[in-house]
């Protein structure tokens, strides 16, 4: 199943290869991680999506509890959350596509933040699944070129994961 | 209070003096470019000595054996590069069995790094999945907080290796010197105590138990809960394992005792662990090498307390219903306390069983042999020595045997790599033993072919007058390989064989020490008892042994178990 795991850990140099050599040690699976300082610059958040059975997931948070650099974990997945990702997506865009590109994304609610003579660049933002929907939804030989940042996600309400 | 301290000393004296103010008996290593102002400031004190080893390999084992042995931290040091790289066994090894070691590392200079400068490596990069933690210390200013915090860390919580990079530059660089009292670290808090209402839900099961088990591994010697266990242990009257890490937790000759568990453990023990209905479970992992094929393992019923520091350990492998995270002294403590001196039910049909199963006497062999067997080398060190020597070993068939033969009543007297299964490990690791516990008996059971992997520390033995005597079962194969390829690759002994040995006793003699072969049963024990008595020499006493003796009980891998290979199968 997929979950999504926060992360609180010391902004020090080394610190997100020591998180991703041991998702890859161990043999976890990591689908995206974002990370960036927080607030208080001696912290960094991390998000990583993740798979795996209801063990794997459990040992996945005792091992990430178990670097000295991580300051706390929680599994944003066990209870209500929000999940956002960025996608900024370049797209074919001559005189004969520019009107139902521009509508399309209007319709997920995407801005056109570049335009040439035959592409634009459009920015997007929402959950993974919206993101697909996207991509999914344009002539795919339209697409000239995707980047996407990963889920980011908080908990919602009074759910929250700080020091 | 932080005690004032205002001198201001260069990189290299830092780190010196902060082994001092740790206390640092004796640090192993062996220096080159990138340690070398290091190294003039050890030339400069007497308090921290230097021991120089042959190979960083043999520091880092040596520091480990020296930590196993004396409840201190270990303390290796090495140059950059090739330093490191030949160090990493060792901090592998360390990091697998759970041995708190602070191994210092010169780099480059700081304005090097990255430039595939001469003996340069990423060591940060490379130690990181076989560390506890690891520092790239940039600035001398951070210099003494950093070594503070590596000793804290390697020390507290579930201990490990912690290694402390330096440029060389920061060497040389100097500051106002400051070595802090205390260490505070947000992200780093380990427990101590354990759950009472987990406490108090184990010590029900424990006294509703019908067939109790306690199996105890590594993690009750590395904190000193060897104590506490033998009171519960005797106050329920229960039967105990202990896993290759844990020998010497629980006393050997004890009756309830069942002996070592898995691959090569007993087949009591093995029994007892399949068909217990409450294991109590402390300071061990269910690995494979002990519960062999999980599926297998869980196909019988049972409840299961885990008692462990580390809560990655539990519910790994085997799910357990009552996991207690604590240091295992407290927690046996605090159980101890709610049990009151109860002892629980009748178990007298289960000690039945176990005696049924103890009839097997599993690890029987051919005492009438002509020919020398292993076991019976061991069975008269164990005699010789009254059981009371601090045996390191290598690893192999020799290994098992000496666990199975030597009867350790004490922890920390047991020294082997069980985790990562390092041949080389034993002479090294028996160096730093004994120079944690001079005047003591200090015993390497070992093999031709493990011997040889780290051999050059003989050189190493002789500058320091270590009198280690070297337990070298010669049976020139590598045994455990020829046994593997006997059982399961239809006794094709592909390149398990050592032709060209050397003579080992002009070798011994060749490094300045003393060697004797013996190849005759009759002689074993004289011979030992000879060699033993020389307190001030290392001996060198290459036994040549029946060459197809195998190792019973075995569990083959991925087999559970109870599915025993026995010697009277055969």
């Amino acid at each position: 199943m997929r979950h999504i795991i926060s992360i609180l850990v010391e902004n020090e140099a080394g610190a997100l290869s020591r998180i991703a050599g041991l998702f890859s040690a161990r043999g976890y699976n990591i689908e995206t991680l974002t990370v960036a300082p927080t607030e208080d610059a001696s912290m960094s958040r991390m998000t990583i999506v993740t798979s795996g059975s209801e063990d794997v997931i459990e040992q996945i948070t005792k091992q990430l509890n178990k670097l000295i650099e991580v300051v706390k974990v929680i599994d944003l997945s066990e209870a209500e959350h929000i999940e956002r990702e960025l996608m900024l997506i370049k797209v074919r865009a001559g005189q004969k596509e520019r009107e139902d590109m521009k509508r399309m994304a209007d319709i997920f609610r995407g801005r056109v933040i570049d335009v040439s003579d035959n592409t634009y660049t459009i920015e997007l933002t929402g959950d993974t699944r919206k993101l697909d929907a996207f991509i999914q939804a344009l002539d795919q030989g339209a697409i000239i070129e995707t980047v996407r940042t990963g889920a980011s996600g908080i908990g919602r309400g009074n759910r929250v994961l700080r020091v | 209070m932080d005690r004032a301290k205002t001198t201001t000393l260069t990189g290299a004296e830092i780190v010196v003096r902060c082994l001092q103010e740790e206390g640092v008996e004796y640090v192993f290593g062996y220096p080159g470019g990138a340690v070398l102002f290091i190294y003039d400031e050890l030339f400069k004190q007497d308090k921290v000595k230097h021991v120089l080893v042959r190979h960083e390999q043999g520091a880092v084992h040596a520091a480990d054996g020296y930590s196993r042995s004396s409840r201190k931290v270990g303390v290796a040091l090495v140059t950059s590069g090739p330093g490191v790289t030949n160090a990493v066994t060792g901090i592998a090894t360390a990091y697998m069995d759970s041995i708190p070691l602070v191994v210092i590392t010169g780099q480059v200079p700081t304005q090097a790094i990255g430039l595939d400068a001469f003996q340069e490596c990423d060591t940060v990069g490379i130690t990181r999945p076989i560390v506890k933690h690891n520092f790239l210390v940039k600035n001398v200013a951070d210099l003494a907080s950093t070594i503070k915090k590596a000793f804290h860390i390697a020390a507290t919580g579930r201990p490990g290796p912690v290694v402390v990079d330096i440029p060389k530059d920061v060497t040389q660089h100097a500051c106002e010197f400051h070595y802090p009292d205390t260490v505070h670290m947000r992200s780093y808090n380990p427990v101590r105590k354990g759950h009472a209402g987990q406490i108090k839900k184990a010590v029900q099961l424990l006294l509703d138990a019908e067939r109790p088990f306690v199996y105890t591994g590594g993690g009750v010697v590395l904190s000193d809960a060897s104590v506490e266990l033998r009171e519960l242990v005797k106050q329920l009257g229960f039967p105990c394992t202990n896993t290759l890490m844990g020998l010497g937790a629980y006393p050997a000759t004890d009756r309830q005792f069942l002996g070592m568990l898995g691959m090569h453990g007993t087949y009591e023990a093995n029994m007892a662990m399949q068909h217990c209905d409450v294991l109590l479970a402390i300071g061990a992992r269910f690995d494979d090498r002990v519960i062999g094929n999980p599926a297998h393992f869980a196909q019988n019923p049972r409840k299961i307390v885990h008692i462990d520091i580390d809560p990655s350990s539990i519910s790994k492998r085997v799910k357990v219903d009552v996991p207690i995270v604590g240091n295992i002294p407290d927690v046996l403590e605090d159980l101890l306390k709610l049990l009151k001196g109860s002892r629980g039910k009748d178990i007298s049909a289960w000690w039945k069983q176990i005696d049924g199963w103890r009839a097997k006497d599993c690890l029987r062999y051919d005492r009438k042999s002509p020919i020398i067997k292993p076991q019976f080398v061991l069975e008269k060190l164990y005699e010789v020595t009254r059981g009371e020597a601090f045996v390191t070993s290598d690893v192999g068939q020799h290994q098992m045997w000496a666990a199975q033969f030597y009867k350790f009543n004490e922890p920390r007297r047991w020294i082997n790599s069980g985790g990562l299964g390092t041949m080389g490990f034993g002479l090294p690791a028996a160096m730093g033993v004994q120079l944690a516990n001079r005047g003591a008996t200090v015993a390497c059971v070992t093999g031709e072919s493990s011997i040889q992997m780290c051999l050059q520390e003989l050189s190493t033995c002789k500058q320091y007058r270590l009198p280690i005597k070297i337990i070298n079962l010669n049976n020139k194969y590598m045994g455990m390989v020829r046994q593997w390829q006997e059982f399961f690759h239809g006794n094709r002994y592909s390149e398990s064989y050592m032709d060209a040995l050397p003579d080992f006793v002009k070798l011994a003699e060749g490094y300045g020490h003393r060697g004797v072969l013996v190849d005759k049963p009759g002689d074993v024990e004289p011979v030992l008892r000879e060699a033993f008595a020389a307190k001030n020499d290392l001996v060198f006493l290459d036994f040549i042994t029946d060459q197809k003796e195998n190792v019973y009980p075995m569990v083959p891998g991925g087999k559970g178990i109870t599915e025993m290979i026995l010697y009277e199968d055969l």
